[in-house]
């Protein structure tokens, strides 16, 4: 069984992140199972979301503290919070950001960086980096097909939202295919 | 069909093809998401029903009950304080024999104020009347529904159903679901033929003054048709288990029980946890075996008598408390082993959405063994 | 009696239930007084007072409770409450 940690804040689409990615990965055929831990409801605040990958059935329900994946919507979140806790060895974390990120990851972790923030104003004109991050999430760790994805934002969004959001995505998984 | 949806849409889904006529509803966190998804359904025709709006929970619940004594299938859902303020209008539905079925997204009570899951709120509404059962995951937190309503609705039982599935952890949670056809639950599930309804050509009155004559027998009688859900569960599970592969017919659910030393007992989406907790200690040589009961009302007294004949220990976990008491599962099971020399021991954990995990499960097991039990389980206590 | 599935029951009638030998004090109707006003019909909470064909109001015993309101209110006092045989 695989894990993910999402990272975010209220409002920055975490949760929805994890349904579409646990969404497309079970067009992939895997198990999946995606469930929010939700704290304060208000704007801003930080906010954990969790997919899990499997062959047979989940049964397990408490939240994720040995993720193979990690991703952080907002890299303000690395100070308030200790986003790398846990990860596994081997395991592959990425950070949106456009600097280089000034925290140490456990070493055997991968490390992406990307700046989703500008892609999401510069494709949809909105902050809103869900979609772009889960373009490089397929990219990153293959649990996701891309094909899959655009199903899933397909799915969930309307006509020209969806094509923005899809178009988010694919510059992010390009990139990151690309050595980001 | 399995399709990956959330928690919440799939009760909706399973709430609408169960075709209620009545839908009754005021939303509470984590239970909303299922009433917002009936309410689409009635605007945009996919669901024949009366969505009746109210302004509070006793409301909903009284609606339900004056739609169901016309003879409406009827359906409501809530959760925590919301249902505490049904709390009057519950012993009614019941004691009119009303079959009202209603998810509960179960949530802890306040005082604090908490959204997160724990099942004190359904724990405190155990001596109302209602069948209560507990989902494990999203799977059979639908399926729950179609057998409530054939239950709820035999005319040897009578009795109003909670379907009580944890709150965030199965209401909010994106999972894979086999999804039955409208044409299956049809099948499954035919149209509400009340025995008695409220009719003007045919007046009739409900749920009457009791005098002391009375009052008492009246009791009986429902505690009767509670005894006789036992039955009709037993038969409404098998014939859901011939229909579509899936069978509810027992009242508690034994999972690597059969050699056990440690039997865990418990109620809910914990049991999911609990199984993975039960294989890792399998692998390392520990016999654990979980009772889950499935059914908490009617009270499975005799199959957990049965199932537990040879364990030399039982850990009951409770996510409900009765302050100055102990857990409820945990009182009620060491009721059913009176007389036997089994030691029952009860753990209060997991109150307010505090995470339970493997390692909570392991713990459990090695206090079990060394003989400490009745206990709050996983207390902070640096912030005592 | 067997009970009504969540005691539920038909409905029945007031007059299957005859009140008249709750009583203690009958009303005594005197015709001289009488000015056929009515009043005492309008007043009886139980409704027994019946007109008779020569326009003169007459209570019926099975289910007058013997409350004296129809004496109290009479313009023309012409009803007496007087303690009934038993």
């Amino acid at each position: 069984m695989r894990e993910l940690r999402i990272h975010g804040r209220g409002g920055q689409g975490s949760v929805t992140a994890a349904e579409l990615i646990a969404v497309a990965a079970f067009e992939g055929g895997v198990y999946a199972q995606a469930f929010p831990a939700f704290g304060v409801e208000r704007r801003g605040a930080p906010v954990q979301a969790f997919v899990r990958f499997n062959d047979q059935a989940i049964r397990l329900r408490s939240q994720v503290y040995e993720p193979d994946y990690i991703i952080v919507q907002d890299s303000t979140l690395i100070r308030d919070v200790n986003v790398f806790l846990g990860v596994k060895p081997g395991g592959i974390v990425i950070v949106n950001s456009g600097k280089k990120v000034d925290a140490s990851v456990p070493a055997g972790v991968r490390l992406i960086t990307i700046d989703a923030t500008s892609i999401a104003l510069e494709v949809l004109g909105l902050p809103i980096t869900n979609t772009t991050l889960m373009g490089a999430f397929a990219a990153a760790t293959g649990e996701i097909k891309f094909s899959a994805l655009e199903n899933a934002l397909r799915n969930r969004f309307r006509g020209d939202l969806a094509d923005k959001n899809i178009m988010a995505a694919k510059k992010a998984y390009d990139m990151v295919q690309g050595g980001a | 069909m399995l399709e990956i949806t959330e928690g919440s849409h799939a009760v909706a889904k399973a709430v609408k093809m169960s075709r209620p006529q009545v839908i009754a509803a005021y939303p509470i966190t984590p239970q909303t998401h299922i009433v917002e998804a009936l309410a689409d359904m009635v605007a945009d025709c996919e669901l024949d029903a009366e969505y009746i709006t109210v302004e509070s929970e006793f409301s909903a619940l009284s609606a339900c009950l004056g739609a169901s004594a016309a003879g409406s299938r009827t359906y409501s859902a809530t959760t925590s304080q919301g249902l505490a303020l049904m709390f009057e209008v519950c012993f009614n539905v019941s004691g009119m024999r009303l079959p009202v079925v209603m998810t509960i997204a179960n949530r802890a009570l306040g005082a604090p104020l908490s959204i997160w899951n724990d099942q004190q709120d359904s724990i405190a509404l155990r001596d109302s009347g209602w069948l209560q059962f507990y989902a494990e995951d999203n799977q059979e937190a639908t399926d729950l529904h179609y057998i409530a309503y054939k239950v709820a609705e035999n005319p040897e039982v009578l009795l109003p159903a909670f379907v009580c599935f944890d709150g965030f952890i199965l209401s909010h949670t994106y999972e894979p679901v086999d999804m039955l056809s409208q044409e299956d639950v049809d099948r499954y599930l035919p149209a509400y033929k009340p025995v008695q309804r409220l009719d003007a050509d045919d007046p009739i009155s409900m749920g009457m003054y009791a005098t002391p004559e009375y009052y008492l027998e009246f009791r009986y009688e429902h505690d009767q048709a509670m005894k006789r859900a036992r039955n009709a569960i037993n038969k409404a599970g098998k014939e859901f288990g011939e229909m579509f592969g899936r069978d509810y017919s027992a009242l508690v659910e034994g999972y690597r029980l059969e050699d056990a030393d440690t039997a865990i007992i418990a109620m809910g989406s914990l049991c999911g946890t609990i199984k993975d907790a039960i294989d890792e200690m399998r692998s390392a040589g520990k016999k654990v075996g979980l009772l889950k009961i499935r059914c908490f009302r009617p009270f499975p007294a005799e199959e957990i008598r049965n199932a537990l004949s040879h364990v030399k220990r039982v850990a009951v976990l409770d996510k409900n408390v009765s302050v100055g008491a102990k857990g409820a599962v945990a009182i009620e099971v060491r009721d059913a082993l009176y007389g036997k020399a089994l030691p029952v021991l009860g753990y209060v954990l997991g109150l307010g959405g505090r995470d339970v995990r493997i390692s909570d499960i392991r713990n459990i097991v090695s206090l079990a063994e060394s003989g400490k039990g009745d206990q709050f389980y996983g207390l902070r206590t640096e912030v005592l | 009696m067997a009970l009504g599935i969540g005691c539920s029951s038909r409905p029945g009638k007031a007059p299957n239930n005859k009140t008249g030998s709750w009583r203690v004090f009958k009303p005594k109707f005197n015709h001289e007084k009488c000015t056929k006003c009515g009043m005492c019909k309008t007043i009886c909470p139980e409704g027994c007072i019946e007109e008779s064909e020569d326009e003169f109001f007459i209570p019926n015993e099975s289910y007058c409770k013997g409350c004296g309101l129809c004496a109290e209110e009479c313009p023309s006092d012409a009803i007496t409450m007087e303690q009934e045989e038993k």
